[in-house]
């Protein structure tokens, strides 16, 4: 486990801990920029950011205000999966209490209840999320849109075979506009469950969606002092980044 | 069929060229009457067959080894940038055989991309192959860099003589594991070089550590790259270090060098007796780069270097390979189906470097992702705008009386060089 922390030339607000999950091995796509928008944008709201990291056969760390998790592919899955399990009841009694986390794509998936491959091998998940995916011989591939009620529309990029269902006990992040999200079917995208938002959009999914990122931010720091001050992050990148990319073609 | 393939396929080419038409559909009328055409005229070949394949620096190191085969006498048949794929390899046969279908060449090392690549070595097996490398590049077309890994596996398993590795890239070395009746040799870089080719697996391991450290027990290398200077390099092989002046820049194209050197050593014959060395080293220290991989033009007096980036590994070894001081900087980032359509890999590259000096002008189609991934680590930006021709007149504009620097995708390296030739004399390759 490392720990990062950003220098304060400002009064900070408190510390706020986030927590990245297995860095190491889940980090294909542009999974640091989630970490990274959050890192920063803590800074900006006034708060001092600590990074921690946690790989697999590390000591879990206590005191974690927020957990970010990314895709990865086949190979990294693998590599974590016994060790996920053996953080299972940690992470579901967090997501239980509360604690705001973003899982992406791979990590998604492994929140779920299981995994059936393509040809048929179930790979449990840790049950954090009431959903189930399934292995197809279809790859997923392009920019996305997404309609949500909570967080406006939501931009990215997906890249899975892996097709999700959602169950009774989670609701979408949001339904797609333009691309396929979950699965080819019913046009949903993503999952969210108390203060967990799960999705299989890249891009990265943080930067050119701040509202997400301010949403965890906001819980994070709601928990652990009781209020949310917010600064004011210069968003105009990010507002234009969103308007040229929304007329990126699929 | 078969007398009258040849000459017809020349012909449509002829007829295609007129037309300002691509290079494809002589390959593919040829291929269509003639599907022994390929196979039967390169199986005449005397040294048969090398493939260059991986996900970076190909065309580069392709030209290389032809240039190093040619310093040793030989008659080299390649394929040109662009025709990477099997229809391509055809079309270029076809410029280069006589009416009778003969051609004239004692080796055809042909560039193929690694999807292709499956497809052609299946018809042709290679008498030789060289792969160079795994990193992440146009997830969108292959889906996952394991996958990546496969196709050059296969690659390496219809190989008929010599497969030459990449030690360094942990998913190419392992190839040497799958192989039973090859000859494998590698070529490899002196540890204090590796931390300059941080490959995607280290790419998150520990932030701001010195990168991959050496792997104990590596196999023995043909030819090790040791030591890479401003306009030379030192390369070890039969036990010996030699150092050359080099033309190329970029420690990544230098390393590539070293590969193209390992594979025309298993060609000519390794050992004192074989190879020409002194003239395999004139060669090498010859070579320019190929078409906009690290090229170094001449804009107002001053030189502009283009640096071709592809992926996040791309991005960091330029970064590193070109250093921010002193120079006016650019970047130009498309999101076209060549460059990629994801710009994930934006994020998993650090931009700190150019802290110091910001970027002046940010172009393309996703000029704001990129803007968007500067404010994130703290980059001072000049201007940002979409279109590539008013941004890069501003640039040298602005940037008059200093060196300067574009990163740039392939799409928008394309439009760069369209601009710049209105500007300056800059080769176009057809």
């Amino acid at each position: 486990m490392t720990a990062e922390s950003t220098g304060t030339g400002q009064d900070s607000k408190g510390t706020i801990r986030v927590l990245q999950l297995y860095p190491r091995d889940m980090n294909i796509y542009g999974d640091w920029g989630n970490a990274l928008v959050l890192k920063q944008r803590i800074y900006w709201h006034g708060y001092t950011p600590e990074l921690l990291e946690y790989n697999v056969g590390d000591e879990f760390p206590a005191d974690v205000d927020l957990i970010v998790g990314g895709g990865g592919q086949d190979s990294g899955q693998l590599v974590i999966q016994d060790d996920l399990h053996s953080q299972a009841a940690v992470l579901s009694r967090l997501a239980e209490d509360g604690t705001p986390m973003l899982v992406i794509c791979g990590l998604y998936q492994l929140f779920g209840r299981f995994f059936k491959t393509r040809l048929g091998t179930v790979i449990p998940g840790i049950g954090v999320l009431d959903v189930e995916t399934h292995g197809t011989e279809e790859r997923l591939i392009g920019n996305v849109k997404v309609a949500t009620e909570e967080f406006g529309e939501v931009l990215g990029y997906e890249n899975h075979s892996g097709q999700t269902t959602l169950g009774a006990g989670v609701r979408p992040l949001g339904t797609t506009a333009k691309g396929t999200g979950n699965n080819s079917s019913d046009g949903l995208e993503g999952a969210r469950y108390k203060n967990v938002v799960a999705s299989y959009l890249h891009g990265s999914l943080l930067p050119k969606n701040p509202a997400i990122a301010d949403f965890l931010i906001r819980t994070a720091a709601e928990r652990r002092f009781g209020t949310f001050e917010p600064g004011n992050p210069d968003d105009r990148f990010a507002v234009l980044a969103r308007e040229h990319a929304a007329r990126r073609p699929r | 069929m078969l007398y009258i393939s040849v000459p017809l396929g020349k012909l449509v080419r002829r007829v295609s060229r007129l037309r300002g038409g691509g290079s494809a559909l002589p390959g593919l009328v040829v291929e269509k009457i003639d599907p022994g055409f390929m196979q039967r005229t390169l199986a005449t070949l005397p040294h048969g067959v090398a493939v260059v394949s991986g996900t970076n620096g190909k065309t580069t190191t392709t030209k290389m080894v032809v240039e190093l085969l040619e310093s040793q006498g030989l008659k080299v048949f390649t394929n040109r940038t662009g025709s990477n794929f099997t229809r391509g390899v055809a079309a270029a046969l076809l410029g280069e055989v006589d009416w009778r279908g003969r051609l004239k060449a004692d080796v055809a090392v042909l560039e193929l991309d690694e999807a292709h690549a499956v497809h052609f070595v299946n018809r042709v097996p290679p008498r030789y192959s060289l792969l160079l490398n795994v990193l992440r590049d146009q997830l969108d077309r292959f889906g996952e860099i394991d996958k990546t890994a496969q196709l050059l596996e296969h690659i390496a398993g219809k190989t008929t003589g010599t497969v030459v590795l990449n030690r360094e890239d942990p998913r190419v070395a392992r190839i040497a594991d799958t192989l039973a009746g090859q000859d494998v040799q590698y070529f490899g870089l002196d540890d204090s070089l590796l931390s300059m080719f941080p490959n995607d697996d280290d790419m998150r391991a520990a932030p701001g550590s010195p990168g991959p450290a050496a792997l104990p027990g590596k196999p023995p290398a043909d030819v090790v790259l040791r030591k890479v200077g401003p306009d030379t390099a030192d390369f070890e092989y039969d036990g010996v270090t030699v150092t050359t002046g080099m033309k190329l820049r970029g420690v990544y194209n230098i390393f590539n060098a070293a590969a193209a050197l390992a594979l025309a050593r298993s060609i000519c014959g390794s050992g004192a007796a074989a190879a020409d060395h002194a003239a395999l080293l004139t060669a090498l220290s010859r070579v320019e780069p190929a078409f906009g991989r690290g090229e170094s033009l001449v804009v107002d007096g001053q030189p502009l270097d283009l640096v071709l980036v592809k992926n996040p590994s791309g991005f960091r070894l330029g970064l590193k390979s070109f250093p921010a001081g002193g120079y006016a900087t650019m970047i130009a980032v498309n999101d076209n189906y060549a460059d990629g359509r994801d710009m994930s890999w934006l994020w998993d590259v650090e931009f700190e470097s150019l802290r110091d000096g910001g970027v002046d002008q940010l172009t393309g189609s996703r000029a704001y992702d990129m803007a968007l991934r500067l404010q994130y680590d703290d980059v001072r930006i000049g201007a940002v705008q979409t279109d590539i021709a008013p941004a890069l007149a501003a640039f040298i504009r602005e940037g008059s009386g200093r060196p300067k620097r574009i990163f740039c995708t392939y799409t928008a390296m394309l439009a760069i060089r369209r601009e710049l030739s209105k500007i300056t004399t800059v080769e176009v390759v057809s």
